[in-house]
């Protein structure tokens, strides 16, 4: 027993140090992220070690033999209490970063661009402000075969949108990015590993996260939140080019009135507005 | 640990009546069937539970067939796979795990152990168990429902659960809400037994600070459920009304595949919050008992104390009471506000503390013992082992921001499976393996438990300790398949046929434990009334197994804490809680 434990903690720490499985290279500005992770790891594999070879010292040296007695002694509070502090210290040592870059994960930096990342089963589109610069009003009662994201025909702000639907999403490096997520139908989750971060997309609400591509490249974005049968096909692509390339390519993208310039429907979305104005 | 006696030696006159004619059963129906001793219904909740659990280890077969060969069983599509893993979930969360350690250990352990003749109500305890066992037929009934059972993943977020694009929303999740009201239901009608037992039906010396580990694990682990469990039955009762009566509690405006659905203003997150407020609780509804018992396993069988018992104590009240404030941990990446985050994060990795205490204090109970290697010795140390590194992952996943690259990917499949999966599995094989020769009179055979140790124990850590890589990776929980993702490399595929084949091979093993259990019932070697020398009071009853009513004519009188082992002058290596401090020779 007492080898086979020497075994587990040594091969746990081999197979942590020689295994081909690690993160994906970081494309983001959250390396904090992976910081933080490693900081975690260190004190939690010096723990895991330790206790595993002093189980293992244990069960070695004071395995029962003929006229063995174990000692009596019920508590130390000296040694409790020296445990308890040092543990303590141990993982004030791991959530001390952790909610200093937190506090970064909440913050988003007032300079970011707002893209609009929308969920349906099962696949993702994209919003994207137009020369105005920011993303018109949009909500799920919108939504029709002409206007795919639900974008308010009447604010004059979503006219000049750029609608990614079935395209790959392109993001200019360097710059920070506010993703604006939304759902029509159920909770997704968009996740390109390289990025770290992540959130879920809440139908009826709109939740966000916030990252700066750091890297040039095509990443896989998956849904990370499971969604219905076809959850595992649920993929899309991101994009991340040097701001010159990302100019010309967002030049030829179609914008909402591409998308809404068929004849009038004017009624049916006055109808809508009305009953939105009600909920609200 | 000074123990000073409790009024004077011998029964208390008049504590108790005499023997009443009408008490015990008559027939062997009442007996056996509708029984009202807690000893049988524990083996009936066992034996249930253990056979739904067996019907999860098929599924996660089945997990481990598509997830190691994919492709190669044209029978598991998307919609199988997710309806397997649900069920595989739910039903080794609730329906096996809470039902074996309160239902089961509850019921046998806390009456013999604080020296009761039974729970305090017998009748609403019987009822327990069938309203548990129609539960567990309901759930059941959904493998046939039409459109088989419910794909929503265990946690059933809505508004999937509930629409079109989910596997199992005709039948499946209906009768998953159903069973789950049903199964919370019955056990509150057992949990408000276990707690009232132990807070009035106490032997006279029992104090609450004389009580086994096993027995504050469990009362501690039964309050929390009575607790926890009110969140889900009414998060249950919501959707069972959004999914048969159109409300909208958890539904906002849905447009589901170019159609608007007649729901509106809901909330999802609501849902996620009740379901969390109850589903983190529910870690520690298991994992207390398993404290408790793995506490007194290794106490017993290293013939020491346990270290530093009255910590022991406060850490599982604390870690009960801070299990209530840290759910959202579950939900960082949830859309809720991110300020949360900082709450929950401080909590959770507080929780850390009291629990790195109960490891360092079983640790210290080795340290200078006499540690016997017997089966549930090993399965104890083995216990440590899992949970120790289950638990520190969880400090990865405690910690707001490591947990959003890693939430909803292997590394979280990995760590609960470590903390809540293996660790408390380890600790029911153990205490079965323990108290089996008290509840049948026969010994497990010990070969064919070493057997099943080795192979489930080191199995189990390389099946789940690897799997923390792929999830580090980025490969996601929850998918049918993982071909075509350019950042998996293609070992992962070998790494995943490896863990199937051990996962085959540790499910195997479990084949072993079932024969032993049948085998040893009839050929077993004979045990006695007390095989392990331990000091508690289930080892001290007149009869093995006890007979209805445990202690024969007089109850018994506790003298002294649990774990008297290796008391200095004393003859043996063992005090007995009911061994009077006088005729003890020199008393601690």
């Amino acid at each position: 027993m007492a080898l086979i434990l020497v075994l587990i903690a040594l091969g746990s720490v081999a197979f942590h140090l020689l295994s081909p499985w690690w993160w994906t290279p970081i494309a983001s500005n959250w390396g904090y992220i992976d910081t933080t992770l490693i900081i975690t790891f260190w004190i939690t594999g010096a723990v895991f070690t330790v206790l595993v070879l002093f189980v293992a010292y244990c069960v070695a040296r004071f395995r029962h033999r003929p006229g063995q007695k174990a000692s009596y002694e019920p508590e130390s509070r000296r040694l409790e209490g020296w445990l308890t502090a040092v543990t303590a210290v141990g993982v004030a040592a791991m959530l001390a970063p952790g909610l200093a870059v937190w506090a970064q994960f909440v913050r988003v930096p007032a300079n970011a661009a707002e893209v609009e990342i929308v969920a349906q089963q099962w696949r993702w589109s994209y919003r994207l402000p137009g020369a105005d610069g920011r993303l018109g009003a949009a909500a799920t009662e919108f939504v029709s075969d002409e206007n795919p994201l639900g974008l308010d025909p009447h604010d004059p702000a979503s006219k000049d949108d750029v609608i990614l639907d079935g395209d790959d999403l392109h993001l200019p490096l360097g710059r920070p990015v506010k993703a604006l997520l939304r759902s029509f139908d159920v909770v997704h989750d968009f996740y390109v590993p390289e990025f770290r971060a992540k959130m879920d997309v809440i139908p009826g609400m709109v939740t966000y996260f916030w990252f700066t591509p750091t890297r040039s490249g095509t990443f896989e974005a998956i849904c990370n939140e499971v969604c219905g049968v076809n959850h595992y096909a649920m993929r899309g692509r991101v994009v991340v080019e040097p701001e010159p390339q990302y100019r010309s390519w967002l030049d030829q993208q179609k914008t909402f009135s591409n998308f809404a310039a068929r004849p009038e429907r004017a009624p049916r979305d006055a109808a809508l507005r009305r009953r939105v104005a009600d909920d609200r | 640990m000074v123990d000073t006696p409790i009024g004077a030696a011998g029964p208390f006159p008049g504590s108790e009546p005499d023997e009443v004619e009408l008490y015990h059963p008559h027939s062997w129906l009442t007996r056996y069937v509708f029984s009202q001793d807690a000893k049988i219904i524990a083996i009936q909740y066992s034996g249930t539970a253990l056979a739904i659990g067996f019907v999860a280890l098929v599924l996660s077969w089945l997990i481990r067939l598509q997830l190691g060969f994919p492709g190669l069983f044209p029978s598991i599509g998307p919609s199988e796979y997710y309806q397997i893993i649900t069920m595989h979930g739910m039903i080794m969360v609730v329906y096996l795990l809470t039902a074996v350690f309160l239902g089961g250990f509850g019921n046998y352990l806390i009456p013999l152990m604080i020296g009761a003749r039974d729970m305090v109500f017998p009748y609403v305890n019987m009822l327990s168990y069938w309203v548990y066992l129609l539960a567990v037929l309901v759930l059941v009934a959904s493998f046939f429902a039409p459109g088989g059972p419910t794909g929503a993943g265990w946690t059933l977020y809505p508004p999937q659960a509930i629409l079109s694009g989910t596997p199992g929303h005709e039948w499946g999740i209906v009768l998953m809400l159903a069973s789950l009201i049903l199964f919370i239901i019955g056990f509150t009608m057992g949990g408000v037994n276990y707690v009232v037992t132990v807070l009035q039906a106490r032997a006279p010396g029992m104090t609450l600070m004389r009580m086994p580990l096993t027995i504050w694990g469990i009362f501690t682990a039964t309050v929390l459920a009575l607790l926890a469990f009110p969140a889900l039955f009414v998060g249950a009762v919501m959707m069972l009304l959004d999914r048969l009566f159109g409300t909208s509690f958890f539904m906002p405006m849905i447009i589901e595949a170019g159609q608007r659905l007649h729901y509106g203003g809901g909330t999802p997150i609501l849902f996620q919050h009740l379901f969390w407020f109850f589903g983190h609780p529910e870690v520690y509804i298991v994992a207390l008992p398993a404290f408790g018992i793995v506490s007194d396993l290794i106490s017993t069988h290293a013939r020491k104390n346990i270290f530093g018992y009255r910590m022991m104590v406060w850490a599982i009240i604390a870690i009960g009471g801070l299990s209530f404030v840290v759910w959202a941990h579950h939900m960082y990446v949830s859309g809720m506000n991110p300020y949360f985050g900082f709450f929950f994060a401080t909590t959770t990795l507080i929780i850390a503390v009291p629990t790195a205490i109960k490891v360092y204090n079983w640790v210290l109970t080795l340290w200078r013992g006499d540690i016997h290697l017997t089966v549930p010795m090993l399965f104890a140390i083995a216990f440590i082992v899992t949970f120790l590194n289950g638990g520190l992952t969880g400090l990865f996943l405690g910690n707001v921001v490591v947990d959003v690259p890693l939430s909803d990917t292997l590394f979280v499949v990995a760590h609960f499976h470590m903390v809540m999966g293996v660790a408390p599995i380890l600790v029911i094989f153990g205490g079965i393996y323990h108290w089996y020769p008290k509840v049948t009179g026969r010994m497990l055979d010990e070969r064919l438990g070493l057997l099943h140790f080795w192979v489930t124990f080191l199995g189990a850590y390389l099946v789940f300790f690897p799997m923390h890589y792929l999830g580090l990776l980025g490969v996601p929980r929850r998918y049918f398949e993982i071909t075509g993702l350019g950042f998996i490399p293609a070992s992962a595929a070998s790494l995943n046929a490896f863990i199937s084949v051990v996962a085959f091979v540790v499910g195997a093993a479990q084949v072993v434990f079932v024969a032993n259990l049948i085998r040893s019932l009839r050929h077993g070697v004979p045990a006695g009334g007390n095989p392990w020398h331990a000091t508690t009071l289930e080892w001290q009853t007149p009869d093995t197994p006890p007979r209805h009513g445990n202690w024969g004519a007089r109850l018994p009188v506790v003298y002294r804490w649990p774990y008297d082992y290796s008391v200095p002058g004393a003859a043996e290596d063992f005090l007995p809680q009911n061994q009077p401090v006088h005729a003890a020779g020199a008393a601690p």
